[in-house]
């Protein structure tokens, strides 16, 4: 059976998929991939549906042996170098792996989160309907924990359907976006000034930023009466602000029930641009109405099903900066490539 | 009772909020409309009761923010604020020592022994109000407002799985090894969440609770049954 070998990764690399849907009445976070736009192109390069669990890597990358068979891999996500048996790959491209070659995902130039699919997807069993890891609570990823050097990662197919390599233009990071969100569920709980300070400050991303919450640094907004509620339910993307004033942007590993006012949340659009920052980097909030953030979200499932279309075939074997421009790549994926 | 509020949560979830108070006649009216949402509304994708409100994700691609809105209202006309009938959980628990570090301590903030704390503890019936923070962590209503006592200043950054703690008036079952800033009375070898047994979590929201006062003696053996599956917590009603 064609599988995957991890020779070596950062600690923080898991499997992710498009997250848990349906255990969070039971206080079961959702999980899932802090960057669902960049693993879905990752996906479509190689043929599988968006949400297919990939490889995450957070800031570290990794070297994978294939053992057997043959398999078509891409990374998306924080640019970063991809070779096999040495040999620079295509940034933002599928290419074929042969048993005894080896994959190697470099560390993140920029951004935070990389995604590595495999076409066919990964033959490990899910849990409650899915393969992110969630660490705390042990399920998910391979037997519950973190990939690590040693691990061996089936794969459901031996070998690709005989189709071309396909390729893409890189998933923007978008570092100076502002990150939109929608008031609420507790705006009420903060003052005028609370509000504008909130929505018009420069935070900064702390070293306390992981799949659970970002933690931000900057100025401090001001509760109205207290900060202790009743727990209510938290979304990914709630903007908790606890007694010191700092928001924190819950995320995908996050608890599902809290006792700090949320003054806003996130769009689900804006949560990777969110997680693509790393600490030091700046955020700003825009407040946008909710009508334009449901525009939003249909806009950003239609792009996710656009990709398909979007992606085209490629030459397989030697790349040329030549054919990178022709498929009118942007020049940062030109550059990632000469890397 | 005043009318439940809508409060946005983003582009794919909303909160109905009853109330701003830990009381069993909101959290009846928040796992009544649970219920009522269960059999079926367009869009929804799961729902989360807790004390006073239920969060609802939704799928945006499949309705929108005020459409569900009018739906969840709709549904709001005349819901029960008395708990529907629930299975009552009998959960053992070796309270004290090891098991219950903070057991002396809150009797001594009381002014009662520690056999009065147990026996406050095991007396009531608690109700489930919610499950939150990590999986299998159950909430429960109904603690004796005797014993209730303030969060400590500062949370314990790890406390062991199984951990049967007190917090303000609430009390919790926990599940997995977690921070905390609660007391805790005692440990119950009960798994509420484990991986791969059937069924994978035991208490429900709504769901009752009985603590049984067990020895130390009887740890071992129910610990080693309930790590190969055996529930050990039993429905007794």
């Amino acid at each position: 059976m064609t599988a995957l070998r991890v020779v070596v990764t950062g600690p923080m690399t898991s499997l992710q998929d498009a997250g848990r849907t349906g255990f969070q009445r039971y206080g079961v976070s959702p999980s899932g991939a802090m960057d669902r736009l960049a693993l879905a192109a990752a996906n479509t390069l190689v043929g599988n549906g968006p949400g297919a669990a990939g490889i995450e890597f957070m800031l570290l990358g990794g070297t994978f042996a294939v053992e057997d068979g043959e398999v078509a891999i891409a990374v998306m996500g924080a640019p970063c170098a991809v070779s096999v048996d040495g040999q620079a790959i295509a940034p933002a491209a599928s290419v074929r792996v042969r048993a005894g070659q080896t994959i190697t995902v470099g560390a993140a130039r920029e951004g935070v989160y990389a995604y590595l699919a495999v076409a066919g997807g990964f033959a490990v069993a899910p849990d409650l309907g899915s393969l992110s890891l969630h660490r705390r609570a042990g399920i998910g990823g391979l037997d519950g924990r973190p990939l690590a050097a040693g691990d061996r990662l089936p794969l459901n197919l031996d070998r690709p359907a005989d189709s071309s390599d396909l390729a893409l233009g890189p998933v923007a990071l978008e570092p100076d976006a502002p990150v939109r969100v929608v008031l609420g569920p507790q705006d009420d709980l903060f003052t005028p000034d609370g509000l504008a300070t909130f929505a018009s400050s420069t935070y900064a991303v702390t070293q306390e930023a992981d799949r659970m919450g970002y933690r931000l640094a900057g100025p401090k907004v001001a509760h109205a009466q207290g900060y202790n509620i009743v727990s209510d339910g938290i979304v990914s993307g709630s903007v908790q602000v606890p007694g010191s004033g700092e928001p924190i942007v819950m995320m995908a590993d996050r608890q599902t029930t809290g006792g700090y006012p949320k003054i806003a949340t996130v769009v689900s659009a804006d949560l990777r641009v969110l997680a693509q920052r790393r600490p030091g980097q700046t955020v700003r909030f825009a407040v946008i109405g909710m009508g334009e953030a449901q525009d939003l979200a249909r806009e950003r499932a239609r792009a996710i099903a656009n990709l398909t279309t979007a992606a085209r075939p490629v030459r397989r074997g030697a790349f040329t900066s030549e054919d990178l421009l022709a498929l009118n790549l942007a020049g940062a994926a030109v550059d990632a490539w000469a890397d | 009772m005043s009318s439940p509020r809508i409060l946005a949560c983003g582009d794919a979830a909303l909160t109905i909020e009853f109330g701003s108070t830990i009381d069993p006649r909101l959290n009846a009216r928040v796992l009544a409309l649970d219920g009522r949402v269960a059999a079926g509304v367009p869009g929804v994708v799961e729902t989360v009761p807790t004390y006073r409100s239920l969060l609802v994700h939704y799928d945006p691609l499949a309705t929108d923010f005020e459409e569900l809105s009018q739906a969840l209202l709709a549904l709001c006309d005349h819901l029960p604020d008395t708990p529907a009938e629930a299975r009552v959980w009998r959960i053992p628990v070796v309270y004290g020592g090891e098991f219950g570090i903070d057991l002396e301590d809150v009797a001594a903030r009381h002014g009662i022994g520690p056999a009065d704390v147990i026996a406050k503890h095991s007396a009531p019936t608690y109700r489930v109000y919610m499950i939150g923070f990590l999986p299998g962590f159950s909430y429960l209503g109904g603690l004796d407002p005797a014993i209730a006592t303030p969060r400590r200043e500062s949370p314990r950054t790890d406390t062991p799985a199984g951990t049967i703690s007190i917090g303000g008036v609430q009390a919790l079952v926990a599940s997995i090894a977690a921070p905390s800033g609660w007391h805790l009375l005692g440990r119950t070898p009960v798994r509420t969440f484990m991986p791969g047994r059937d069924p994978t979590f035991l208490l429900g929201p709504g769901d009752r609770v009985r603590f049984e006062a067990i020895p130390p003696s009887r740890w071992d053996a129910l610990d080693r049954a309930a790590a190969s599956g055996d529930p050990v917590a039993e429905v007794i009603g």
